[in-house]
């Protein structure tokens, strides 16, 4: 038996899917993981993403703190409730997690990081604030939802405390804000607009069976996995680890460069990495034969050594199989994969392949 | 809970076979392998002729999240493949007895359903699994 979020039972009596993911009990799927993906893309859908690691960062170094833990550059919060995605590296430069980090007060940022990689995370970060005297606080008890789709704003909307309604209505994309013990972000990780929220534990129940009642469909992990995939964005353990920096796993965008000075975890080894050229790069595939792209698949260009895809599925929206690849850098348009003992031609591109319900690729 | 039809013979593997009046056998997966396997994205069949020994893997049937063989449950020819599978792998999931079917076979031996089980047996021995 794995680890239950305050949703268990909403999940059981709406008849999902159960799977480990992480050492928690969580839904796959409702009925049919497509369905779930392509209502997503088209009204609203929402996912129990409880099992996800808050973190919130107490004091009055925590800025500076962040500074050195993370290698997009914190500063560029400077507005309340603003937010930030950022790998957090070794000193390396392979990536630990990546996280969202908001700025809620100058002495207290909230992150959000990965549940399988909770333990480790909290022992680097507890190690590395003790310096700057920064308290590490982990919020178990908060409960998250995330309400994504077109329609998923005004579906959420009605049904938030009258006085933070409006408030709500006009957050602006990748940003947050408390409502009391409430806090309503306007991101997500599925390529579509709506509301992450995150709220005390004992009012999820409640709250999900609300969304239901205003037509929001539960969504298990199973379509958060192809939504990510289509909207270009990495998954943490499958699309980089430890091994490999932010450089070759299409993340060369999330690092604060500038200004020199500052001195974040991983910058020398990145330094070194970017100045030699990074030897491989990161693409999207479109697989133009019949078949499936799978994780660890390898694949072929021609006169350079082998790439790997990090992350294969179908693609429900296109309706036919997409992949993140780390491939050598010489790479061109096209290149193979071999698929169960056979090459199979696939055409290079760059992510998303999806956004806003819509293909941005031929 | 899945489906079981008392009129047809099912392996280890989660294969379904049906006897018809021509003395080929009709294969393809349970109801309770489709549900397990989730939203199929992509079938592969063999080539009709292809000679089959039980237990060989002879189709590949793809969901969502991963690929699985469908073997052979018994030893034959295959005379007959559903081509109709290659747009509309969906049909597994919603008819997987019926137009859902994957391959058709000429058995080698003509008392080659014998050993499978029968739906009782099945019905077990997926409860035990």
């Amino acid at each position: 038996m794995g680890k239950k979020t305050p949703l268990y039972e909403n999940h059981q009596a709406m008849g999902a899917k159960l799977v480990d993911f992480a050492g928690w009990d969580m839904p796959v799927h409702y009925g049919s993981q497509i369905e779930e993906h392509h209502i997503v893309r088209r009204d609203a859908g929402m996912f129990d993403v409880s099992h996800m690691t808050v973190v919130d960062l107490v004091g009055t170094q925590a800025r500076p703190f962040l500074r050195h833990l993370l290698a997009n550059n914190v500063d560029k919060l400077q507005e309340k409730g603003k937010a930030l995605y950022s790998c957090m590296l070794n000193e390396q430069g392979g990536v630990i997690d990546d996280l969202i980090v908001y700025f809620l007060e100058e002495s207290w940022f909230r992150l959000v990081v990965n549940s399988a990689t909770r333990d480790k995370d909290l022992d680097w970060i507890v190690g590395q604030a003790a310096a700057f005297g920064v308290d590490v606080i982990e919020q178990p008890h908060l409960a998250m939802i995330a309400v994504q789709g077109p329609s998923a704003r005004d579906k959420v909307l009605p049904l938030l405390d009258e006085a933070n309604r409006q408030a709500a209505a006009d957050l602006k994309p990748f940003y947050g804000e408390e409502h009391g013990d409430w806090f309503v972000a306007r991101t997500g990780y599925t390529g579509e607009d709506g509301f992450e929220i995150m709220l005390p534990e004992d009012q999820a129940a409640g709250f999900w069976n609300a969304l239901k009642g205003n037509g929001v469909q539960p969504c298990g992990l199973g379509c958060r996995d192809t939504l990510r995939l289509e909207a270009g964005m990495n998954l943490y353990g499958s699309d980089m680890d430890e091994s490999v920096s932010p450089l070759v796993s299409g993340l060369n965008w999330t690092v604060g460069w500038s200004p020199q000075e500052r001195d974040f975890i991983g910058r020398v080894a990145l330094e070194t990495e970017r100045d030699a050229g990074p030897k491989e790069r990161f693409v999207g595939l479109l697989l133009e034969d019949k078949g499936i792209l799978r994780n660890h698949q390898k694949v072929v260009v021609e006169g350079a050594a082998d790439g790997e895809i990090t992350s294969g599925s179908f693609s429900p929206t296109l309706d036919r199989s997409i992949a993140l690849a780390r491939v050598p850098a010489q790479t061109g348009e096209r290149c193979q994969v071999e698929v169960r003992g056979r090459l199979l031609a696939a055409r290079v591109v760059k992510p998303p392949f999806v956004r806003n319900g819509k293909a941005q690729v031929e | 809970m899945s489906e079981t039809p008392d009129d047809l013979r099912y392996s280890r593997n989660h294969e379904w076979a049906r006897a018809n009046d021509d003395g080929s056998i009709t294969i393809g997966i349970t109801d309770h392998a489709q549900d397990q396997l989730g939203d199929l994205v992509y079938v592969e069949v063999p080539e009709p002729g292809r000679e089959v020994e039980a237990n060989e893997a002879c189709a590949v049937v793809e969901s969502v999240k991963a690929a699985s063989d469908m073997y052979a449950p018994i030893a034959g020819t295959v005379i007959e493949v559903n081509e109709a599978l290659a747009d509309k792998p969906e049909v597994v999931n919603q008819d997987a007895y019926g137009e859902g079917w994957l391959i058709r076979l000429k058995p080698s031996s003509s008392d080659a359903l014998s050993t499978l089980m029968d739906a009782d047996v099945y019905r077990e021995f997926v409860e035990s699994e």
